[in-house]
């Protein structure tokens, strides 16, 4: 996602995010929010905009988050960055409250979404945002509620994604693709002491 | 790299059982002031590991959190201050987090901790 795109994005997350306005579930403002796969970190930059505490940018690849402390800079954003495969992320606590990701589709590798949803309901304890596409709905919310820890799991809207401008990699075909906002929350994490994931 | 992070990351490396907290190296700290919000701190206050803070801390070079402390502190403003400055203004820019079973060392580079495992630790 390109940084002149943040400004669209961030209009969608507001609807859902500020406490203050109608219809919204206060899991940003003033929390501890983290970026799965943040890439260039273009939604933990929305959510350090809408008011997050302390921000936390995951990601694998050095380069990405090189580009996304770069960003972060020019947009006088204070965020966190740890270099780490989301499979294997070595992890204790609840201390963040609110994930928010656009994960792998599994374009390359299947079902890496889901890899990333499985952790995300694991240390989030209030709620995960999470773009899915829609083509899979269905199998989303089965396994999330099933097997993934979700008390709930609801699909906030339904966008379109321009592939060709975020994977260099797609094939032609899967130009325009249509994918859901959903918004999960994990079943009550609080108290359970867990040394790992 | 704050030490909010320090107390979120464990060493996932195969085999290890309790890779929590990691040992701190220390190459170079930087501090950073920001603003202080205090009912942000309190709600973080019980998710808090709070030896391996204070030990981190004090591998950093700051050594005036308690050893001992219990929430009815969070009433009292010279303890928010300290809380807030080890928590969140301590950096670790350069040096490396180390499993405290094998000995592992993660780099720290410019403030971001690479926890990515080789293949034979996964
Ligand atoms: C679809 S991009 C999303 C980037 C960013 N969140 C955005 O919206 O612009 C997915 C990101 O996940 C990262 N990624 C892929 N597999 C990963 C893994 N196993 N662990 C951590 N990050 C991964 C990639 O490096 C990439 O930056």
């Amino acid at each position: 996602m390109k940084l002149k795109q943040l400004e669209g994005l961030l209009g969608d997350l507001q609807q859902f995010s500020n406490p203050k306005a109608e219809n919204s579930f206060g899991d940003v403002s003033n929390k501890v929010v983290a970026d799965l796969g943040c890439g260039c970190g273009t939604l933990g930059a929305a959510a350090a905009l809408l008011g997050a505490e302390q921000v936390i940018g995951i990601d694998i690849d050095s380069h990405s988050l090189e580009i996304a402390s770069l960003n972060a800079e020019d947009l006088e954003l204070d965020i966190n960055f740890i270099q780490s495969d989301i499979k294997n992320l070595g992890w204790r606590g609840q201390i963040v409250d609110t994930v928010v990701m656009n994960p792998p589709f599994g374009t390359q590798k299947k079902g890496a979404d889901m890899d990333f949803l499985f952790v995300a309901l694991k240390i989030a304890s209030q709620a995960v945002y999470s773009l899915h596409k829609t083509s899979t709905r269905d199998h989303i919310k089965r396994v999330a509620l099933r097997a993934f820890n979700a008390s709930s799991a609801e699909v906030l809207c339904e966008l379109r994604f321009d592939v060709p401008q975020l994977y260099k990699f797609h094939k032609k075909k899967e130009v325009d693709i249509a994918v859901d906002l959903w918004r999960f929350v994990p079943k009550d994490n609080q108290g359970k002491e867990r040394k790992d994931i | 790299m704050r030490l909010l992070t320090h107390n979120m990351l464990s060493s996932n490396i195969k085999g290890v059982a309790n890779g929590f907290p990691l040992r701190i190296e220390v190459e170079k700290v930087v501090e950073k002031q920001v603003e202080l919000s205090a009912d942000f701190l309190r709600n973080l206050f019980p998710k808090i590991e709070w030896k391996a803070l204070v030990d981190a801390a004090r591998t950093m070079g700051y050594a005036e959190l308690a050893e001992e402390v219990d929430s009815s502190m969070l009433d009292s403003n010279e303890f928010l201050n300290k809380f807030h400055h080890a928590l969140l203004e301590l950096h670790l820019e350069e040096g490396a987090l180390v499993c405290p079973e094998t000995g592992r060392r993660f780099p720290v580079n410019k403030g971001i901790p690479n926890m990515l495992l080789h293949e034979d630790e996964v």
